[in-house]
């Protein structure tokens, strides 16, 4: 601990011993008690009390004081503290010696207490009994001080954090009692347990044979933690002796708390094969074949409702060493609903062999469906939820049935715009559950979606693309769903098959596109903002794909398509705007910009580069402004046209602009703007890896005199190093890195200058010093090339990187600060109760 | 103008197709309507008042606002000679050369060339005449009034709010003034014959009662019938003749919508008809008054369940601008008021964006300025939005800065300034939605042949394609954007859940899907207990009894009460009193003193008058245990005592005394031959277990 802080912590302890000096601020303990943890993890803790008694006073205090007179946020604070001392045995023998623990964490302790009432305080207990127990004297302490039987008490507590703290300490200690039995196992086949450990075996036991569903909660709840977090053998033996119980709770009806249960088998399951992994011979747990897990796994799978069982299944499907019988099993649960879906609406339900291995438990499926509009919904979101998980998984089933999943969420979506009529009385009950559900209608879109990376028979396609084409259309169709059509009609344009131009005109995609462009453009003209936003995004996202396809551009310009988004630009809701930007961006990029009737392409393009400095100039809202700055970096990093017939005026043009901009983004994209242009005219940064390979260069770089002269003409030093001190960190970061790379590249320069001519720098550091300072209308004169070489050498532009590297709260976040402002708070809290008399 | 060459389709009031799609076939507004005529009878009861001195039947005619009052039917209307295209009817239908200048045929379907008429409200059913009492739910439920109030004998009073009186005034005044200004001298009556319409095609030979159908009210008729209603506000109780009350409450449709509460003391009936839940510009809607009803009468829901009217509106602007950007005019056919007022708000929300700042909008109506005005003015009757628009001080309507800014401009007809004005590309509102009559129709014959331009129908009560049938062929584009913001049957589910009634009852149509769609299980209401449904000219009992009649107890009598606590909490006192009954009041008033027998002859007059007031039997109350009973006859010295149960109650039977003593609930029996002394002393021991008053 740093001299400084070890001076101010007898007043911080004062301070918290004090009853009448109320801690405003919880943060500021809990970064106390931070701050003490890694003081302690870096050193003798028995040392730091003694060094600073008034550690261990304020624990004594706190105990001394009648506990009514403490705070409960102190309370807490103290027991944390505590057992962050006692972590360290020595440590924790010298505050037994004062029987220090036993009062703040013994029966007669805060258990007694009247603010033991308050969660908070037995949060604090908790934490610092976890945080004491880490050495067998503590293992003998909380056996001795009934610490254990208090914690089962509070894994039923009515607070949900306290609950679970509990419930994790229990296995801490648990884990912590079985240390250094884990290499006998064979000790423990008897009853070897070591005595702490047997109390919560014995105590778990007794809870999974309860009737209560509470208790079996509790118990299936720290078995999970167990095998989440132990993988030893002992939890071999532990699941040999418990496994029974948890198969038998299987029988009860209905099944007490199943997804704990669930919970519980994955946990155990998945703690195999890491063990595998990490030791490379079989989990523990799943050594025998007669563990009994996959049975059980089996018999839940089986037993649960549809919606319980679903997680069951994906779990199960996601583990690497499952048998195929229970994998086949697990898949038959969650496409069981799909296949109810097919079946009710009389649709073929895919290959024969999938549907054999749903027929089981399939009755249930078709219950729960058809009982409740909530219940089709959630389970149907649920099950197209885990599949779309399951779809990129390398652990997904090798037969992966993608017609059949493709044609489930093609049916939904029909189902969901009530455009099917099936036959039977399941499908009309399932279209009144979904008809209009728009829950499900994302879900089947976004599952949709995924699908699209699957190989999908022609005449399919054409289904999809007819769903996604009905749902775009639809009136009905929320904004929300619309996204989601836009976003899964554009994954299967793209990943259906190759461009367009190399299609038959047969296949679906050219002949979608022209249904596709109506409904674009109607889109285009929604009177709510969000439909007009994601059209823009995917019409912008689409020609970035598309836009050199001859078909693609010949329906694009067929359309009223780029006129209306170019009359976007002038939307009144400011996210259209910017989607607008970047769309005409993309659009003029590939020289798909509207033509219009009365101008030529020149007179359009020259529009639109107007429109943009337009919208960049004037416009309140820095959305369009960061769309328009992004747009015109990419225009010259591709060496757009219009920006390469002037690059310069291009760049003179836009950088007053920039600079001047409100919006840090917009001036950091300025920044990044000029790196392009930079680039492009003195080159490329040396690249950082030698072994990049780089074009050769078209033409070589202009002589860097006037280059500088250049840049200097453009105002470019003078936005640089107005940024330098910009009060947005990532600005001066990139201000930085440019005129570093500037630097490094007027090296060779820098022996041309006089020794003579240093006397104009002088100007410049002054000026840039005023700037630093906040005085930034301080103009800059007009700099010569000189001035700037001299300026970039003279700055310290490394340590001033490696400054702005740090976080900006550096400063505020060291120990000796924290101290400060709690001793402060206190300072000014005193203050306003004088000011009240 | 040639009038024997004027058709128009006969239109059997299809409202409400309900796709885009013309193949899908549509539950057209009638249905509901055949079905939905009912009137509640509150003379039933079972408290019988002997001798009201004022007697009163009251009626109440609560219809469903899809019956023939609220839309009068579009028999055939058409009197620009310049749209006719077709032909005469006769040459492909021979036999039907009687009625051939009547029937015209245009692109394959028959129309009738005739005077608009309209099709009366029931008639045979009830007898208006002996109606007391109509409650009008909004201003479209109202169009028939003039029917009913000046060709029926009705003598009973009216009662609506405000707006639905002024706004329905300006439907009628705008009805009237379209039919009357283009006259036409005769009505086409000899296709009526039913021996020759059931010969003719659809529709006309499924046109019901054909031969009540009437021409147009006047003006004068419309001012006669609106002088009737008497105006009320949104939770008035109103008497009615002591019997009933009955109260409106917002219902959150239109301006001034009105569902209806009435209630006698110990019953409640609502009446739920064109509500809705969205938030557009009435007063919303009014659930919470709706709980505790013993019955909830259910109506006038969504014609269209499957449109979204926010989704329609999307459409509505995305088409408008479209076709505007295009270069194209957009005509939209729409009454001059309700939705118009919500379109006009979202145009103006919208027209910037998209642009549109420079597209001129017309409202042409003989009515458009009273309409516009009109909305303005009613604060109270508008969404708190709107309502707190008033204090600052704004118009509550966005239109009156469209207006300001010669962005909408409105006027009574065509003729005059429009005709200085009109610039296109540019857009329409104007009447009569039918497109049988109106304005519309120039519109629809000067843009029709132009694909470019675009007719977007709004207004759900009629289907578009029967609509723009005698306008076929057609290169102008229709866009079908029905926007209809009553319930629909999610809201339905909801109101129920919330509002809990007994009972509800509803038309036929709601309780099942519609046939074009019978797998939409959700197009339905769907509650607990099921609804009570009803078909056309059924005459429903409603699922209540009325068992008890509130009657108020006079002070002084009641001062003379005294009161007898039997169990903790309930007392009861016997009363010995007069009751006095005028309409449908009912008061107990002390007895008159018996007068003193002065003498024989004036005490028997006083005796017929009042009721004999001779002291009284003490009441009995209470139960008599059984065994406890039978213990006592023991003590008392009866043996051989049997007991039997009955399904009643017990038999106690003394063998000995050949006697029997029924115990049941109400009554006790005692059951002995010519032993008066022992049927005494029994009596005297059952009266031991029961209390007295």
């Amino acid at each position: 601990m740093d001299p400084e802080c070890a001076r101010l912590l007898p007043a911080l302890c004062a301070v918290l011993a004090d009853p009448s000096q109320a801690v405003a601020d919880d943060t500021c303990l809990e970064k106390l008690l931070d701050w003490f943890k890694t003081v302690t993890e870096a050193g003798s803790s028995l040392l730091l009390l003694q060094e600073n008694p008034c550690l261990v006073d304020l624990l004594t205090h706190v105990l001394d004081l009648k506990p009514q007179n403490v705070s409960p946020r102190v309370l807490s604070f103290s027991l944390c503290l505590a057992g962050t001392f006692a972590a360290q045995e020595d440590c924790f023998e010298y505050l037994q010696q004062g029987q220090l623990l036993l009062g703040l964490f013994g029966e007669a302790g805060p258990l007694s207490w009247a603010a033991w009432s308050v969660p908070i305080v037995r949060s604090g207990w908790i934490r610092g009994l976890r945080s004491l127990a880490q050495h067998p004297s503590a293992l003998h302490f909380l056996g001795d001080s009934g610490a254990v039987d208090a914690l089962f008490s509070l894994q039923g507590d009515s607070s949900l954090f306290v609950a679970s703290a509990a419930s994790q300490l229990l296995v801490h200690i648990l884990a912590l009692s079985m240390q250094g039995k884990a290499a006998g196992s064979s000790s423990l086949q008897g009853s070897a347990w070591p005595a702490c450990a047997q109390k919560i075996v014995d105590h778990v036991e007794a809870c999974l044979c309860s009737t209560a569903a509470p208790q079996v909660t509790q118990a299936l709840n720290v078995l999970t933690t167990t095998f989440g977090r132990c993988h030893n053998p002992w939890t071999e033996v532990l699941w040999g002796q418990l496994g029974p119980l948890v198969a038998h709770l299987l029988e009860n009806e209905p099944i007490p708390a199943a997804h704990s249960l669930v919970d519980l088998l994955l946990s155990v399951a998945r703690s195999g094969p890491r063990d595998m992994a990490v030791g490379g011979s079989s989990s523990p747990v799943f050594a025998s074949a007669d563990c009994g897990l996959w049975e059980t796994t089996a018999r839940m799978l089986s037993c649960l409702s549809p919606s319980q069982a679903g997680p069951l299944a994906l779990g199960t499907l996601k583990l690497q060493n499952c048998p195929q019988a229970l994998r086949s099993q697990a898949f038959g649960v969650l496409l069981q609903p799909l296949v109810c879906i097919l079946r009710a609406t009389a649709q073929a339900p895919g290959p024969p062999g999938v549907l054999d291995e749903t027929t089981e438990g399939s009755s249930m499926t078709v219950d729960t469906l058809l009982s409740s509009k909530s219940a089709c919904v959630g389970l149907l979101c649920q099950t197209l939820a885990h599949l779309e998980e399951l779809q990129p998984l390398p652990q997904r089933p090798l037969h992966w049935p993608q017609t059949l999943l493709v044609e489930a969420a093609v049916i939904i979506l029909k189902l969901c715009e009530g455009s099917v009529a099936p036959s039977s009385s399941e499908g009309g009950r399932l279209c009144g559950a979904l008809a209009g559900c728009v829950r499900v209608q994302r879900a089947a879109l976004d599952f949709l979606g995924t699908l699209s990376q699957g190989a999908t028979s022609q005449e399919l396609m054409l289904q999809v693309f007819a769903v996604l084409l009905e749902t775009l259309e639809s009136p009905a169709s929320s904004p929300t769903v619309l996204k989601k059509a836009f976003q899964a009609t554009l994954r299967w344009l793209l990943d259906s098959s190759l461009p367009p131009s190399s299609l038959d005109l047969g296949l679906p995609a050219p002949l979608f596109l022209k249904e596709l462009f109506p409904v674009l453009q109607k889109r285009l003209c929604s009177p709510c903002w969000e439909v007009r936003d994601s059209a823009l995004e995917f019409l912008t996202h689409l020609t970035a794909c598309w836009g050199g396809e001859a078909d693609f551009r010949e329906v694009l310009l067929a359309s009223e398509v780029p006129k209306l988004t170019w009359q976007l630009l002038r939307d009144p809701e400011s996210y259209v705007r910017a989607s607008a930007v970047t769309a005409m961006g993309r659009l003029s990029s590939q020289g798909l910009q509207a033509a219009s009737e009365s101008s030529g392409h020149l007179e359009v393009q020259q529009g639109l580069v107007g429109e943009l400095l337009h919208i960049l100039s004037v416009d309140s809202e820095g959305f369009p402004r960061r769309a328009v700055a992004r747009v015109f970096t990419e225009w010259l990093r591709d060496s757009h046209a219009d920006v390469a017939r002037d690059t310069e005026w291009f760049v003179a043009t836009v950088l007053p602009m920039v600079s001047r901009d409100l919006d840090w983004e917009v001036r950091a994209q300025g920044l990044e703007l000029v790196q392009v242009f930079l680039a492009q005219t003195l080159g490329q940064s040396s690249p950082h890896c030698p072994y990049v390979v780089t074009l050769p260069k078209a033409s070589p770089p202009s002589p860097l005199p006037e280059v500088l002269r250049t840049l200097c003409q453009l105002q470019v030093f003078d936005f640089a190093f107005r940024a330098l001190f910009d009060c947005d960190r990532p600005v001066a970061q990139k201000a930085c890195d440019l005129l570093l790379f500037l630097k490094d590249k007027t090296a060779p320069c820098s022996g041309l200058q006089e020794p003579g001519e240093s006397s104009d720098v002088t100007s410049v550091e002054a000026t840039l010093q005023r700037w630093q300072a906040g005085e930034q209308g301080q103009p800059l004169s007009t700099l010569e090339p000189k001035e700037v070489l001299a300026a970039l050498r003279s700055m310290d532009l490394e340590g001033l990187q490696s400054r702005l590297a740090e976080s900006s709260d550096h400063v505020e976040k060291s120990p000796q600060s924290l101290l400060q402002d709690v001793l402060a708070t206190v300072a000014v809290l005193e203050e306003n109760v004088a000011d009240c008399y | 103008m040639v009038p024997g060459k004027t058709t128009l389709p006969m239109m059997p009031l299809g409202r409400g197709a309900r796709r885009k799609n013309s193949q899908l076939p549509r539950r057209s507004r009638r249905q509901p309507a055949e079905t939905g005529r009912r009137f509640l009878d509150l003379r039933s009861g079972e408290v019988d008042i002997k001798h009201p001195k004022v007697r009163h039947e009251t009626v109440l005619p609560v219809r469903a606002p899809n019956l023939t009052m609220q839309y009068p039917q579009v028999q055939i209307n058409h009197h620009y000679a310049r749209l006719w295209t077709g032909h005469d009817f006769y040459p492909q239908f021979p036999s039907f050369a009687t009625c051939s200048k009547e029937l015209k045929e245009c692109s394959g379907h028959v129309f009738v060339d005739s005077v608009p008429e309209f099709c009366l409200p029931e008639t045979e059913l009830i007898d208006l005449s002996t109606v007391d009492v109509i409650l009008i739910s909004n201003y479209h439920c109202m169009m028939a009034l003039p029917y009913i109030t000046e060709h029926t004998g009705f003598t009973g009073t009216v009662y609506a709010t405000e707006p639905t009186v002024q706004i329905g005034r300006l439907l009628m005044e705008e009805l009237v003034n379209f039919i009357e200004r283009v006259p036409k001298a005769q009505s086409a009556s000899l296709w009526k014959n039913k021996d020759i319409q059931r010969l003719l095609p659809s529709p006309l030979k499924d046109a019901v009662e054909v031969s009540t159908w009437r021409r147009c009210y006047t003006m004068q008729e419309v001012n006669s019938a609106l002088s009737k209603i008497q105006l009320v506000g949104y939770s008035q109780k109103i008497e009615l003749f002591g019997a009933v009350q009955v109260t409106p409450l917002s219902s959150g449709y239109a301006l001034g919508s009105s569902n209806w509460i009435i209630q006698s003391h110990y019953e409640k009936v609502s009446y739920v008809s064109g509500s809705s839940l969205l938030t557009t510009h009435p007063q919303p809607m009014d659930q919470t008054s709706l709980k505790n009803s013993d019955v909830l009468v259910l109506t006038g829901l969504t014609q269209i369940p499957t449109a979204n009217p926010d989704g329609m509106v999307g459409e509505f602007c995305s088409n408008l601008a479209l076709t505007v950007r295009n270069g194209g005019n957009v005509l939209v056919p729409c009454y001059p008021s309700g939705v118009i007022y919500d379109l006009l708000e979202c145009l103006y929300q919208y027209i910037d964006s998209a642009g549109l700042s420079s597209i001129p909008f017309y409202f042409i109506s003989p009515v458009a300025n009273s309409s516009l005005e009109f909305s303005q003015i009613f604060a109270e009757w508008l969404c708190h939005n709107k309502q707190s628009k008033v204090y600052l001080p704004e118009p509550p309507f966005p239109h009156a800065e469209l207006i300001q800014t010669n962005k909408l401009k409105h006027y009574p007809s065509i003729h005059g300034d429009f005709s200085n004005d009109f610039r296109q590309p540019c857009v329409v509102f104007t009447g009569h939605p039918s497109l049988r009559f109106g304005d519309v129709v120039h519109f629809m014959e000067l843009w029709g042949k132009s694909s470019l331009n675009t007719v977007i129908f709004t207004e759900p009560d009629f289907s578009y394609l029967e609509a723009l049938a005698p306008y076929q062929p057609l290169a102008m584009k229709c866009i079908y954007c029905p926007i209809d913001t009553r319930l629909n049957f999610i809201q339905v589910s909801k109101l129920l859940k919330e509002v809990q009634p007994l009972h509800v009852v509803c038309p036929e149509q709601y309780t099942q899907p519609p046939p074009a769609q019978s797998h939409r299980m959700d197009l339905m209401i769907d509650c607990q207990p099921p609804p009570m449904s009803y078909r056309r000219a059924e005459v429903l009992a409603l699922p209540f009894k009325r068992r008890y009649e509130k009657i108020e107890i006079m002070p002084e009598l009641a001062d003379s009460l005294v009161p007898m606590e039997i169990k903790p909490g309930i007392s009861l006192a016997t009363v010995s009193a007069v009751l006095h009954t005028k309409d449908n009041k009912h008061v107990l008033q002390p007895p008159p003193r018996p007068a003193q027998p002065t003498s024989g002859k004036k005490r028997k007059r006083v005796s017929d008058d009042v009721p004999d007031c001779q002291v009284l039997k003490p009441l009995l109350s209470g139960s008599i245990p059984v065994e406890q009973f039978v213990q006592t006859l023991e003590k008392h010295g009866f043996s051989d005592i049997k007991v039997e149960d009955t399904a009643k109650g017990h038999i106690v039977l003394l063998q000995e005394a050949e006697t029997l003593i029924q115990i049941e609930e109400d009554s006790t029996h005692i059951i002995c031959d010519n032993d008066e002394m022992l049927r005494v002393r029994l009596r005297d021991l059952v009266l031991k277990f029961l209390q007295k008053f």
